[in-house]
Order: C-alpha cells, then sequence, then structure tokens
C-alpha cells in the first residue's frame, strides 16, 4: 500500500522537471543563435535547423523570415511539407525528394542539385503545429512581392491569419506597389489585423476596426475578440458594435447553412432509400438486404478507384463516372439473382420474406469481409469533390453540394423512366393488378425481376456518391437501412414524390433539432415524431388512392 | 440380458474412461490460451486484427520452445460483436476448454459482459485496449492505457506546447467518452479553464453527418482564444468526422484535433493529407524507432504475408500482456490462476517502444505517452514522449474516486480501498 501511494504521487510529477528544463534550454540556445546568425545568413540559419528543438526552430523561423531573403521560400515549403533532411555524417541540411529506394538532395538556398543519399543517411527535421503557423506567417512576409498574382493572394491569407508587427511594414510597402483589385483588398484587411496588435494610433485603429466589420464572417470575429484585451479603452465601442453588425449578419447566414445542411442530409436520405421506394414501395418487398446493395456499389467504386491508381493514374478524376455504371450492372446483376433464386419464391409472405433478406445481407457482408478485409478500404475524393466554396456568408462543401445534385437527377430520371417508358408502364400495370396484366399478355415473373434489379441497381448507383462521405467497410449498409425504411414509410409507400418529399422533411427537421437539442436527442426526437405521425396517418405522407395493392 | 446390460455399462464405462485419459494427456501436452474478439458484426473492423497478433505471438513463443516445455495452443473463438455472447464464449472457452488464460475484448461493454465469468470461474483475462478506468478486477490485467496514461499527457501537450485555452470534448454516446470527458472536465479546471471555454458534444454510434458538429466548432473556436478539440470519436464515425474537418478547410495550425481512437488502422480508410498536424495520444506508433518495433514489424509483416499491414497501440499491448503471461507463469512453475496472479504483480517485459512495461499491483502496467501528428502517409510522427508513466484506476480527478486504490497483492489483495476510511470496498467521498 506505501509503495502504491508514493506511486500515486510520483506520477503527478512526471512532466515538470523536464519539461522547465527544455523551456529554459530552449531560450538560452534561441538566445545564443539569434546572436550568432545577426550575420544574416539564411544558409547558417537553415544549417541551424538541423539540430534545433522545435522552440528554437521557432525563433530560427522567425529569423528567416526578417532575412527578406526569397531564395529561402522553397525551403520553407519543404520544411511544412516534411521534406527537409538533415544529413548524418556532417548535419548539413536539404531538401530531399524521395528518388527509388534513396533520396535526391537539394541544397536548401542555391537550389542546386546535391547528389543523392540513402534513406538511412538522413534524417527527416520533425515539424510540429507551432512551427507550421511560423513558417505560413513568414512565408507570407516573403512572397507578398512575389511575381505570380496567386501567390501574392496566399501570402496576403497567411498574414492575415499570423499577425505582426513586422508583417505590417512588409504589407505597406506591397500595398503601395499592388495593382490588382482582390489582392489589394485582402492585403488591406491583413493590414488591419496586424494594425490592431501594433502601436499604431487610435484612429488608424478605428478604421482597421472597419475594414474587418466589412471582412464579416466568424473570422473577423475571431480577430477582433484577439485584439479586445489589448485594445485602447477608446475603442471598446467600435469593436462591440462591429462585433454586433457582423453577429447580427452571421444569424441570418447560419438559418440558410442549416437549411442547406438540411438538404444535403435529406438528399442522403434520399440515395440510401430511393432503391427501397421501388423495391418496397412499388413491389412491396420488405428487402432488408437493401443496404448491403449499397455498400456493394461503394465497393465497386473501389475496385474501379483501385484499377485506376495502379494502370491508369491520371484518369483519376473520371473514376466516379467509370464506377457508376459499374456499381449499377453489379448490384442489379446481384439483385436479379436474389430475385430469381430467393424472393419469387416468397411472394406474398412479408415475413418469410424479411427473414430470407435478412440472412442474405447477413451473407453478402460476411462474403465483402472475407474478400476485402474487415478494415475500411480507402475511396478517394477526385479532385472537384474536395474542399469548400464561400456562398455569401455559408461554406458549401463540393462534395456535398455534388451529392444533393446527383441525387436530384437520379430521382428525376427514375421518375421518368416509370412514367413515361413502356418498362414503366409494365412495372406500375404489374403492381397494381397482377392478374390484369398479367392476362394482358404482360410476362409479370420478368418485370417482377427486372424491377428488383432496377431498385437494386439504384441502391448500387447511390453507394457511389456514399462511398465519397462515409466509411467504406463492410457495416457501411446496415447504417443506411433503417434511415431508407424511415424515409419511404413516412414519405407513403408506392410514391416516388413521398419519398423526396418525406428524405428531405427528415434531413431539414433534423439538422434544425440538432444545434438546439444535439445530435442523439435530435435523432430520438425525430422517430418519436414519425410514430406520432404514422399514428395519424399510417401510410405516410402520400398515401396512394384507390386499391390496395395485394400481391 | 442383465449380462448383456452390464457388459454394456462396461464397455461404456471403459470408453468413456479411455477417452477422459485422452482428454488429460492432450492437455498435458499443450498449454490452451483463449483468443476472444469478435471476427464478425461491427467490431470486426478492429479486433480482427488483435486475433491475428495472438495467433503471432503463440507461433513465435512455439518456436522458442513454448512455456514450461510445452507447446502452447491459441483456442479461438467469435462473439461475433455481441455483448451477452462474449459473456458465453468466455464461459466456453473457461469451462469447456480448460485454457490457461484469456486474451481478447475491445469495447468496456463486452469486457463488463465478461467480467463477472472470470470472476467465478477465477480464470485471467488481459485486455488490450485503452479505456475509462474506474475498474480494477483481480481476474483481469489491463494492459491498454487508462485515461492518465492517454487522455491527460494529451491534453498537458495542447496546453502546454500549443497554448490551447478553449476546449471542445467531442465523443461518441458511451461510457468510455462520457467517463474520459468527466476526468478531462475536472481536470482542465482544476487547471484554471472557466467552464465557459469547455463545450462538450456526444454524437450516435456511427454517426455519418458531421456538417452541423464541424460548424459548431468552428464558431466555438473563433472567439479570440487558441481551440482545440479532443476526440473521443469511436469507430466507423472518425472517417466522416475527418472528411468533414478537412472539407469545411478547418487545418491543424487554426482548431488542432487530438484523437484518442484513431491509430494507423483507422487511417488506413482515409485520405491524410488534409489532415496532417491533426494529433492522436497513444502508447505506440507504428513509427517508433527502436529496434524491437522493427523486429516487430518485420515479423508482423511475414506472419500476415502482406507489407502493407500497420501496426498500433492495442497490438503493442497484446505483446506485453502475452508476453507478461509468459513470464508470470514461468515464475510460477504453473499455470493455475491464483499462483499467476501472484507471481505477475512486479513482473517487466519490453515494450515496443524500447523501454520495460512493469504489472503493478493494481493490475495495470507502467508505460510511456507518446504524442503523434498524422502525416501524410498515414502514420504519425511523434511530437512528445513522456517518461514512463503508471496507469492509475480510480481517477484523482473525479470526487467518487480520488481516495481509492487498488493492490492486488497480499494481505490487502482489494480492488477498491478506500485510504480515507481505510477499508476495502464503496465509492469514495
Amino acid at each position: 500500500m506505501k509503495m502504491s501511494a508514493i506511486l500515486l504521487k510520483g506520477r503527478r510529477m512526471y512532466l515538470r522537471p523536464v519539461r522547465i528544463l527544455a523551456i529554459l534550454l530552449g531560450l538560452i540556445l534561441g538566445f545564443a543563435t539569434a546572436a550568432s546568425s545577426a550575420a544574416d545568413d539564411p544558409a547558417a540559419l537553415i544549417k541551424a535547423l538541423g539540430t534545433a528543438n522545435f522552440e528554437q526552430a521557432e525563433a530560427i523561423i522567425a529569423d528567416l523570415g526578417k532575412t527578406g531573403d526569397t531564395r529561402i521560400v522553397p525551403a520553407l515549403e519543404a520544411f511544412a511539407a516534411g521534406d527537409l533532411y538533415v544529413r548524418k555524417s556532417d548535419s548539413q541540411v536539404f531538401i530531399a525528394k524521395a528518388a527509388g529506394s534513396g533520396f535526391t538532395l537539394i541544397d536548401p538556398v542555391t537550389g542546386a542539385s546535391a547528389g543523392e543519399a540513402p534513406k538511412s543517411a538522413i534524417t527527416k527535421i520533425k515539424i510540429n503545429n507551432s512551427l507550421r503557423r511560423a513558417i505560413s506567417s513568414a512565408q507570407g512576409g516573403l512572397t507578398l512581392l512575389s511575381p505570380d498574382k496567386v501567390v501574392r493572394l496566399q501570402a496576403a491569407d497567411s498574414v492575415l491569419k499570423s499577425p505582426s508587427a513586422e508583417n505590417l511594414e512588409l504589407l505597406e510597402a506591397a500595398l503601395a506597389k499592388e495593382t490588382d483589385r482582390a489582392v489589394k483588398l485582402r492585403m488591406e484587411q491583413a493590414r488591419a489585423v496586424s494594425l490592431l496588435s501594433s502601436d499604431r494610433p487610435v484612429d488608424q485603429k478605428r478604421a482597421a476596426i472597419a475594414t474587418l466589420q466589412s471582412l464579416g464572417g466568424r473570422d473577423a470575429i475571431g480577430i477582433l475578440m484577439t485584439a479586445a484585451p489589448t485594445l485602447d479603452p477608446a475603442l471598446k465601442g467600435d469593436l462591440d458594435a462591429a462585433i454586433k453588425k457582423i453577429e447580427g449578419t452571421l444569424a441570418l447566414w447560419d438559418a440558410a447553412q442549416n437549411i442547406w445542411y438540411g438538404l444535403s442530409l435529406g438528399s442522403v436520405l434520399l440515395l440510401a432509400a430511393i432503391g427501397l421506394s421501388i423495391t418496397f414501395g412499388v413491389m412491396g418487398i420488405i428487402n432488408m438486404a437493401h443496404g448491403e446493395m449499397v455498400m456493394l456499389g461503394a465497393y465497386s467504386t473501389f475496385v474501379v478507384q483501385e484499377i485506376i491508381r495502379t494502370k491508369f493514374p491520371g484518369a483519376f478524376d473520371y473514376s466516379l463516372a467509370i464506377a457508376l455504371p459499374v456499381a449499377f450492372v453489379v448490384t442489379g446483376a446481384a439483385g436479379l439473382i436474389i430475385e430469381r433464386g430467393v424472393i419469387r419464391f416468397l411472394y406474398g409472405r412479408p415475413l418469410e420474406t424479411l427473414l430470407a433478406t435478412w440472412g442474405v445481407s447477413l451473407v453478402l457482408q460476411q462474403l465483402v469481409r472475407s474478400i476485402f478485409g474487415p478494415t475500411n478500404r480507402e475511396v478517394g475524393n477526385p479532385s472537384w469533390m474536395s474542399g469548400s466554396f464561400p456562398l455569401g456568408g455559408m461554406q458549401v462543401t463540393w462534395n456535398r453540394m455534388w451529392i444533393v445534385l446527383f441525387s436530384l437527377t437520379i430521382f428525376l430520371g427514375l421518375l421518368l423512366l416509370m412514367k413515361r417508358s413502356f418498362f414503366g408502364l409494365m412495372m406500375r400495370a404489374v403492381t397494381q393488378n397482377r392478374r390484369m396484366a398479367s392476362s394482358m399478355g404482360i410476362r409479370t415473373p420478368w418485370v417482377d425481376a427486372f424491377t428488383f434489379a432496377l431498385g437494386s441497381g439504384i441502391a448500387g448507383i447511390a453507394g457511389v456518391a456514399l462511398s465519397q462521405i462515409d466509411n467504406v467497410s463492410p457495416n457501411l449498409g446496415q447504417s443506411y437501412i433503417i434511415d431508407s425504411f424511415m424515409v419511404v414509410v413516412f414519405g407513403g409507400v408506392g410514391n416516388l414524390w413521398g419519398t423526396l418529399v418525406g428524405a428531405l422533411t427528415l434531413g431539414v427537421l433534423n439538422k434544425f433539432l440538432e444545434p438546439w437539442v444535439g445530435a442523439v436527442l435530435g435523432k430520438i426526437l425525430v422517430l418519436v415524431l414519425i410514430i406520432l405521425f404514422i399514428q395519424k396517418r399510417p401510410r405516410g405522407l402520400f398515401a396512394l388512392k384507390g386499391r390496395a395493392i395485394e400481391a | 440380458m442383465t449380462i448383456k446390460a452390464r457388459i454394456g455399462g462396461a464397455m461404456l464405462a471403459a470408453i468413456m474412461s479411455a477417452t477422459a485419459l485422452q482428454g488429460a494427456f492432450a492437455a498435458e501436452d499443450t498449454i490452451k490460451i483463449g483468443v476472444l474478439h469478435s471476427l464478425s458484426g461491427t467490431m470486426a473492423i478492429s479486433e480482427t486484427t488483435l486475433k491475428d497478433v495472438m495467433l503471432m505471438l503463440v507461433a513465435e513463443q512455439n518456436k522458442k520452445g513454448g512455456v514450461l516445455g510445452k507447446k502452447l495452443e491459441a483456442v479461438v473463438v467469435d462473439p461475433a460483436s455481441n455483448w451477452p455472447l462474449f459473456a458465453e464464449k468466455a464461459r466456453e472457452l473457461i469451462s469447456k476448454d480448460k485454457v490457461a488464460a484469456v486474451f481478447g475484448c475491445w469495447t468496456s461493454s463486452s469486457r463488463k459482459s465478461v467480467l463477472p465469468v472470470f470472476e467465478e470461474l477465477n480464470s485471467l483475462l488481459f485486455y488490450p485496449v485503452q479505456y475509462e478506468g474506474e475498474e480494477s478486477s483481480r481476474n483481469i490485467i489491463y494492459t491498454g492505457a487508462a485515461p492518465n496514461q492517454q487522455a491527460i499527457p494529451a491534453v498537458d501537450y495542447l496546453m502546454n506546447s500549443e497554448g490551447v485555452q478553449r476546449w471542445v470534448l467531442e465523443g461518441t454516446d458511451y461510457v468510455y467518452p462520457q467517463t474520459t470527458n468527466k476526468i478531462l472536465k475536472a481536470y482542465l479546471m482544476s487547471k484554471g479553464v472557466k467552464e465557459a471555454d469547455i463545450m462538450i458534444n456526444y454524437t450516435p454510434f456511427g454517426f455519418s453527418d458531421w456538417q452541423t458538429e464541424v460548424s459548431k466548432i468552428k464558431s466555438f473556436g473563433s472567439a479570440g482564444k487558441k481551440t482545440a478539440v479532443v476526440s473521443t470519436i469511436n469507430g466507423d464515425a472518425n472517417v466522416p468526422f475527418y472528411k468533414e474537418l478537412g472539407n469545411q478547410g478547418i487545418k491543424a495550425q487554426d482548431i488542432p484535433v487530438v484523437a484518442f481512437s484513431v491509430g494507423e488502422e483507422e487511417l488506413a480508410g482515409i485520405d491524410t493529407k488534409p489532415l496532417v498536424g491533426h494529433l492522436a495520444a497513444w502508447n505506440y506508433f507504428q513509427s517508433v524507432d527502436a529496434p524491437v518495433n522493427a523486429e516487430f514489424i518485420k515479423t508482423w509483416h511475414a506472419f500476415t504475408k502482406n507489407d502493407k499491414r500497420v501496426t498500433n497501440d492495442p497490438m503493442e499491448a497484446a505483446y506485453i500482456g502475452f508476453n507478461a503471461w509468459v513470464k508470470a507463469v514461468e515464475a510460477a512453475g504453473t499455470t493455475d490462476t491464483d499462483k499467476v496472479i501472484d507471481s505477475i504483480v512486479g513482473v517487466s517485459v519490453p515494450n515496443l517502444s524500447g523501454g520495460y512495461s512493469t504489472v503493478m499491483p493494481n493490475h495495470h502496467i507502467t508505460k510511456p505517452v507518446l504524442i503523434g501528428e498524422i502525416q501524410a502517409n498515414g502514420q504519425f510522427d511523434i511530437v512528445q514522449q513522456t517518461p514512463q508513466v503508471v496507469g492509475d484506476e480510480w481517477s484523482d480527478y473525479l470526487p467518487d474516486s480520488k481516495d481509492l486504490i487498488s493492490d492486488w497483492r497480499k494481505p490487502m489483495s482489494c480492488g477498491n480501498f478506500n485510504v480515507k476510511t481505510g477499508k476495502c470496498g464503496g465509492k469514495g467521498s
């Protein structure tokens, strides 16, 4: 017992002495390097990086920024990207690029080639987040005068995020020469940020606050709040007014953003449910293997991307376009086999169908697990599906936007097929009155099989889209099956429009509840609301009129 | 007829005793150990790897001549990510297969489900995953991290190296994140962080639509103070979370995320380029630069016949647990549970980060805490390593458990000794 009491005490102190020592050492060494590098020699500074710890490196980078020497920009970029290495034999620092089994070395200042080195002869210089921040600040200051417009804009952006007194002077020099309007605007905003933390007179700061107010958005609030504690008390009124104004506009945009999130969640639900609205909604089959069709579609995307990665790396941006027909054919065929092999013997026996398709879903899951392994598979986002773009005061991510458009396209396509094509006509005839359709000469078993295949194929296409936002693992389907049934039942069985309205309503409802009560409770509330709704309207939002569809 | 019956009975008895003899014979020939990891269902994604590691460790040990001169034999069962089934399978392993020890479980729910079985049948479980603490059983050796071996050092790192003042504790809604966040909140507040600067958020299992949550984090982070996210998000929900962070342009330089459940295995399913600089806290990373680790990775690649398979922290914990058991059995000279439990305290075996891990009297182990940054190749770059930390089963930051300690050595032999009342059992203050 005594021993554990000692241990209890001991472990609270494990960090302190070491840390304090490290900081002290860092400070001393930091001063030393600062003093010795008064010569402003970038080569010597970069060499010192090879042996510096994180604190020292940060001081060195600040010194590098002060040299104003643009030759070091590639070295800084390489450092941020983790491509800066130190040679073990003579502790020289190089930019190293992997070449075959070893690395080619490049001199960090002159950019001249410095031969090759095996992997064991060099060590990577480690970097952490505070270093990355220091680098982007130094880099920003150095590239403000770059001839390339895009680089200047990036430079202004990074200076905006890391205000400092040195940057202020650099910015003002750059502003005097700047001709491009967009860059100039960004530089003025960056100047305002740096100005707030400087010792300039009060009216200049007041103007800076006004500039930041016009910048708007969360970032501006963050900048103003950071500056607040050190600001002249005379400016407090201006500051509070500016923050209030920005928050006022943001509140409106937040509401818009919520609607957008809701629509995008709704479109995901729509994608997951639309195949089911055919197999369950139109045909009346309780298809528990629907989620696994989505999963098969996602795995088809993975296989297509794998082939493209190894054989035609240039075509990666088209991988999804290629995956769509592949996924449709694969899952459509799987659906056809399931219908012909299992479901056709069970028409009119919903309970047995439920159990059988649930079994099929387990078989498919384990099959995929055996072939592809239990872990997640990496499906990459093509470049046009990565990142986001600003729309007024909100950020719209590209992948969500494409998914919204994609799900609406699928919906309209399916609607056309059902209402305008001969196959759609047969499908509707068979589901409305099987015996009558049969006596008119329609081969009902054939129509059943292909309707089921169509529903499965569309689930597969949905899988391609969902692979972009979710895990590609054998469990992918399970997480969508409940939501899909919920949407179809809520929207009204047998009605495509019902599925659309149901999905979007549930999406928006969910996203309005989420910030208010949290994600967990939000989901429960939605379920409770649906239960209450079904009590009132058992046939969903858009109930089919007329005779009930009996098999 | 009676004679016939008698002959029949004798024959039956003979057969039965023969099989019994044979059974005894087989048991003397090998030592059986149980492997209790889900190979199907939702947890298969993480647990299958641990089953493979156990098989590898057993094979390696047998190459060295086994234990006590006998070969080891792994009995693998599949509890299928089903918590009650874990208890059934554990009972089967102990009573039917007569295993000497069991290596298994991943989620806390599965551990809680098997715990009474191991205590009732007096067997030994080695649990290789980081967990929320607040437990110490005589029949379980916890080789994963307790909160003070993962969560608290990670928060310290952010506070000291990144100057973080505002905290988002984002987790999946179940016992591990909730307890960890409770401990972290108490810890942060003891460090002078105001309640207004802590936001705690939970999402359901397998959550995939992170748009609102991420924008909430973004606006929480724009209050003029350096903000970080401490993530106890579990399993599959991580991939969409990180994807959304990347797409909404939250960089590690702006709002770093430190995760306790994201390792090399989880990152294998994501493009990590937008995530460079986000952090994870573990006791082991594949990138650890130590000869023993290089050797382990080599053996692993050879065993799985796949040189792309990554290694991760629970694998190291399984490695430590297995070796500690082997050493304890050899010290005790028997696989008898009581004797092994007595001899395992104080056993010290090499860990994969180049040091030694010791089994402490509270059935937790010592190990260093590593903070790593995600790299573009899906590996971690270690930015900080602490000295050895002793696993603290009862957190010092929760009012209910701060007076409790655990010591399974005789004569104390108690899992929840209250140092205030001087009695074994019950909650603190």
